[in-house]
This record gives C-alpha cells, structure tokens and sequence, in this order.
C-alpha cells in the first residue's frame, strides 16, 4: 500500500525502516549542523564531546555490518570459534585504552598522518601514512557497501546497486554537510538504534525458543556437536594459528583504524579519553551479548540458512521464521533498521576519516595557483572518499564482508599499531624506521590482502598464512622499525623528549608541550 | 625578592633574613621548571612517569593474555572441556560470550583508577613548591 508497484505486503516493513533510518540520520544531521561552523568542528567538532556522548558514537561508528550481521551467521555457520571476533573487536579497546588512548588525545593532532609528522617531523612518514590511512579506509568501506547491497535486496527486494547509491548518499550529505559536529550526534543515535533493534527482537525471540520448551542449539541441526562448541579454528596446529593470527588482528588492529583514532581527537583532553574509551566497553559488551543468541536459535529455527550459504541474513530472517504474522514483520522492519543504521554510521565514520586526511594532504593543496579553504577542501575530500570506493563497489560486487573487515584489521595492525605503540612509548624511533616498518608491515599484510581477494583456497599453509596475516606481519613491521631505528639512531628527531611530555603528562600540569 | 635591604634594619632583623635570602637563592626549581628547562631532574621526572604508565599497561596486559588469550591454547590442549557445560550452557559459548564482557571492563576500570592515580602522583610531585 505504501509501495503500489510492488504489492508483495512482506517488503513494507523493510522500506518503512530503510526510509525511517535515513530519514532520522539526515534530520539528526541537520540539526547538528546548527553547532557546525568552524573547520574544528568539522574534524573535530572542536573537542568538547563528553565522555558519554562520544562513546555512544564510538560505539555507533564501530558496530558495523561485519558485527550487526556477519557475527551472528558465522557463528551459525562455524561455532565458537568465530566468537573471537567480537571478544577481539572489543579487547582491542582495552589495548587501546592502555597503550594508546590518553597519550594519542594529549599529541594533539587531528589524524594519524599528524601524529606521525608531529612526532618524526618527517614529510615522508606523513605521506606514507596518508596513503594507509586512505587505503585502510577504502578496504573497510568497500564491504559496508556491499553488504548495504545485500541487505537491500534480502529485505525490500532492490536492485542491487540501490543499496549501494542509497547509503552513498545518505553519507556524502551527511558528512560534506555537518562534518564531525553532526556526525557525532548520528553515531551517537545509530548505536542505541542498533543495540534496541537487536535486544527487542532477541527478547520476543527467546520466550518463542522457552515457550517450544527450549530446546538445545547444540543438540539442533544434524548433531556433530562437539566442533560447533569448540572455540578455535579446526585442523590441529593450523586452527591454533589462524584463531591466534585473527586475535593479533583484533587486539591490536583497533587502534590503527583510521575511523576509530580520529575520534579521540574528539575529547577535551587525555582523561577524558580514558573514559571514553572505559564506556565504550561497556557499549560494546551489551551489544557484543546478542548475536550468540541469534546464533544460538538460528541453529534450531534456521538450519536451511547454512545448507543455503545465506547465514548472513539470519539476523534479519530469524524473526519472521520464528514469529508469522505482525510481530514477525515489525521485528523484521526493526532488524532492518538496525542493519541499515549499521552501514550508514560506519560508512560515515570512515568517510570522515579518509576525507579529513584527504582534505589535508590532497584536495586543500594549492592547484595552479588556486587552493581550497578548509571547508569546501574537506567537502571535495568527502566526495573522494566515498565515491572511490561506492565505484569499486558497483563494479565488483561479492566481496565476502566479514574477511575484507578482518583484512583491514590486519592491514592497520600491521602498519599503524608498531607506529603508535613505539611512537608513544619509545624514544628511540626514527623517520627512516617508522617509513621502513610501515612499509613492511603495509607490503606484507597487502599482499595477503591481495592474495587472499583472488583465490578461494583456504587449506594448507601458504593459504593458512596469507588468509591471516597478523601473527606475522605485526612482528615483522614492529621488528624492522626498531632495527633500522637504532641503525639511524643519530637522526631521533630533536624535540622528542619534548614530544613525549605533551604525549605523557596530565593537562593539569603546567609544562611547556612544545 | 629578599634581596630588597631593609631601612630599618635592626641586629635581630638582618640575622632573620639572613636564612630567608639564602634559601631563596638556593630554592630548587619545581619540577615542572626542570623539565622545561631540559634538565637532567626533569628527564628523571619524566621517564619514571613514563615507566610507570607503561608498566601498569603491561600489567594489565598480561592479565588480559593469561586469561582471555590463552583459552584458544587451553581448548587446542584439553578439547573436551568444550563439552563441560555451567548452568546448561557449555563453557566456551559461557565464557567467551558472556563472562568477558564484564571482565574487559573491570580491566579497563582498574586500568583508569590506577593511571589517573600515577598521574595525580606526578603532577604532586613535580608541582611541588619549594619551601
């Protein structure tokens, strides 16, 4: 009725919800561009975001398609094991939290390319970090596009290239528009959105499963148990390599995603980035509790869903499988709002990511005599930023979601964890050893990023090894910056111990922070 | 600011601000100046503050990969504790699912109680005015 072309009733809820979520995101976004006016707001809405605030954005930016539906189909589909996904996307905050959090807020620099050019004073380290920072970004865009895609078409029946232009859009307006002032407002909205439209459901849910008299997942779909309990990889030596390979990814490639870092510029100061980082574990917990519950039930109400290779739409199927009828469908519009909310806030956070990086370090240098001011440099930045990788998109669809966001991870793991880690914590770094270990770490994550994209071979070791890099490359990237850092060790740049003041002491203290 | 003479000046008083000038020729910086100026003090100040900092976040590190990061080592070992079941759940699913939520956070939350404290503790100490 809402849609007269297509008279098929089970696709209203889905369009409802689709068009609720972009509509709530473009009006949130709107009213908080009446705070947006200066270019600090736009990169970082001029760091007065309070601890609450900012965390739910976090938490808003971070739960992305991989997490709001490729968690809970693969562990469907392989068991236990693929909880080290959400354990490792929320341990990577409390790596974060310890190492990074405080000191990355008191370097006082908007991106990762600015720390690493406050810290080395080097050109060079800034531009290879600008060239990760905008590929890490473009690699992790790519399947919030595409799963965009999926689920447009699993809930409303588009074509799929609609999905794909629809949150395009919605972000490009967004971003180019309010920048980070109102994009903090958005998050902050879609993770309560998305953590209601999983809990709701999984609630109605769970008293259906306690009502047939709760009948046991493991027991469910075809027995062969003991595996699907099991909490890493198959295969003996290999399955210990690939679950501690993807923990290294996890645990240490948070704090290197280009999206998570330029939030805690965000923060009034060191401590309250802390904080931030404390709520945002929290956040992360309530909302990590939930898909092994969709998991779980989708083993006894779902089995097809695996046979049928679709698991990634358990979560927005579940409902109606379990529930017929009106319930069915208002849970199923909720669901689809949920995973709708999940595309547009992460496409968004890496929008603004690769855009601020690009509107410094491209689109705002000076082109024949004419140069953009900050504003309209960031806007055309935006544009690039999303219209590279919504291109690539639509024209190589069926990337698998789930492992290109584990191949970014390993990449920022591999690059931008040794940089920020010995950065922060050690003197000794030099331009010529951070370019180095950047480059090796980038190089070999890359390859297997490449390699893995190509094949489909997933046996023996080399296909083991390149699958799941981390558990290598990190070592390797880590190793070669300190090696040739003590090799060039007469060139440690000459204000590092005043650098490490500003990274180190409290705000508090009256110290010159150079 | 001593060094100011005083016209009246009387035996009792030049022996009173005898003392008084000469601790404050002698005042130490605070610490604060040390570390502005460079000086070795304050490299001391700053790199005990930096030990400190990193310490505690290896600490909790540590506790972080003997209890979470080691469970994949412990299930490769001993497989049939994935069968063992709490309260009707088995323990993987209970403990990976469930239970290491609440504990990143407690690590989290020492983390923040004890770092705030160190820094407290610095900026006591190299705030210090002499006296």
């Amino acid at each position: 009725m809402i849609h007269p072309v297509s008279p098929d009733l089970t696709t209203v809820p889905g369009i409802v919800a689709v068009g609720f979520v972009t509509i709530a995101t473009l009006v949130i976004g709107t009213w908080g561009l009446r705070f947006s006016r200066t270019t600090s707001d736009f990169f970082v809405a001029s760091r007065t975001v309070r601890p609450g605030l900012n965390a739910s954005a976090i938490g808003g930016e971070y739960l992305s398609a991989a997490s709001f539906l490729g968690v809970a189909g693969l562990l469907l589909v392989f068991g236990a094991d693929m909880l080290w996904y959400p354990v490792g996307w929320t341990a990577g905050y409390l790596v974060l939290l310890v190492l990074v959090a405080a000191p990355l807020r008191r370097s006082g620099a908007y991106t990762l390319p600015d720390f690493a050019e406050a810290r080395l004073g080097s050109r060079r380290v800034r531009a290879v970090c600008s060239l990760l920072v905008v590929l890490i970004g473009w690699l992790y865009l790519l399947p919030q596009f595409q799963g965009a895609s999926v689920t447009l078409t699993a809930a409303i029946g588009a074509p799929s290239w609609l999905g794909v232009v629809i949150v395009a859009a919605v972000v490009l307006a967004n971003v180019s528009s309010g920048g980070m002032r109102s994009i903090t407002f958005v998050q902050a909205f879609q993770y309560w959105l998305k953590l209601t439209a999983l809990l709701v459901p999984a609630a109605f849910l769970l008293v259906v499963w306690a009502g047939d008299g709760a009948p046991d997942p493991s027991l469910a779909a075809g027995g062969g148990s003991g595996g699907w309990s099991l909490p890493l990889g198959a295969g003996g030596a290999q399955g210990l390599y690939v679950t501690y390979s993807l923990i290294a990814a996890t645990f240490l490639g948070t704090m290197g995603l280009p999206h998570v870092v330029v939030r805690f510029y965000t923060n009034p100061d060191g401590r309250a980035a802390r904080r931030t980082t404390l709520v945002v574990l929290g956040l992360l917990g309530a909302f990590y509790v939930l898909p092994p519950v969709y998991a779980a039930l989708g083993r006894v109400y779902a089995p097809e869903l695996i046979a049928a290779g679709r698991s990634d739409v358990l979560v927005l199927e579940l409902p109606r499988l379990m529930l017929p009828g009106l319930t069915g469908d208002l849970l199923t519009g909720l669901v689809t709002a949920g995973a709708f909310a999940a595309f547009l806030s992460t496409s968004s956070g890496l929008a603004i990511a690769v855009a601020g990086v690009l509107s410094q370090d491209v689109t705002g240098r000076r082109f024949g005599g004419r140069r953009l001011g900050g504003v309209a440099a960031f806007r055309v930045g935006a544009a690039l930023a999303v219209v590279v990788p919504c291109v690539v998109a639509l024209g190589i669809p069926g990337v698998g979601v789930a492992r290109t966001v584990g191949l970014a991870f390993a990449v920022a793991a591999s690059t931008f964890c040794p940089l920020l880690l010995l950065g922060i914590w050690w003197r000794g770094l030099t331009a010529a050893g951070a370019v180095a270990g950047l480059l090796v770490g980038g190089v070999g994550s890359g390859v297997a990023v490449g390699w893995t994209l190509v094949t489909s071979a997933t046996t023996g070791w080399t296909a083991v090894l390149l699958g799941q890099p981390a558990a290598w490359s990190v070592p390797a990237g880590v190793v070669t910056m300190v090696v040739v850092s003590l090799l060039t060790r007469d060139r440690v740049p000459a204000h590092t111990s005043r650098f490490m003041v500003r990274l180190h002491t409290p705000e508090s203290v009256g110290v010159d922070r150079g | 600011m001593s060094d100011r003479p005083a016209e009246p000046a009387p035996v009792e008083r030049v022996r009173v601000t005898g003392p008084d000038r000469r601790r404050s020729t002698v005042t130490h910086p605070t610490g604060t100046r040390e570390i502005d100026a460079g000086t070795q003090l304050g490299a001391i100040y700053m790199g005990s503050l930096v030990r400190d900092q990193l310490l505690l976040a290896l600490r909790i590190l540590f506790v972080l990969a003997v209890s979470v990061a080691s469970l994949p080592l412990v299930f490769h070992l001993w497989p049939d504790l994935a069968g063992v079941r709490v309260l009707g759940v088995p323990l993987p699913w209970l403990l990976l699912g469930v239970l290491v939520h609440p504990w990143l956070i407690v690590l989290g939350w020492v983390y923040v109680r004890r770092a705030e404290a160190q820094e407290r503790d610095f900026a006591a100490l190299v705030e210090e005015v002499e006296r």
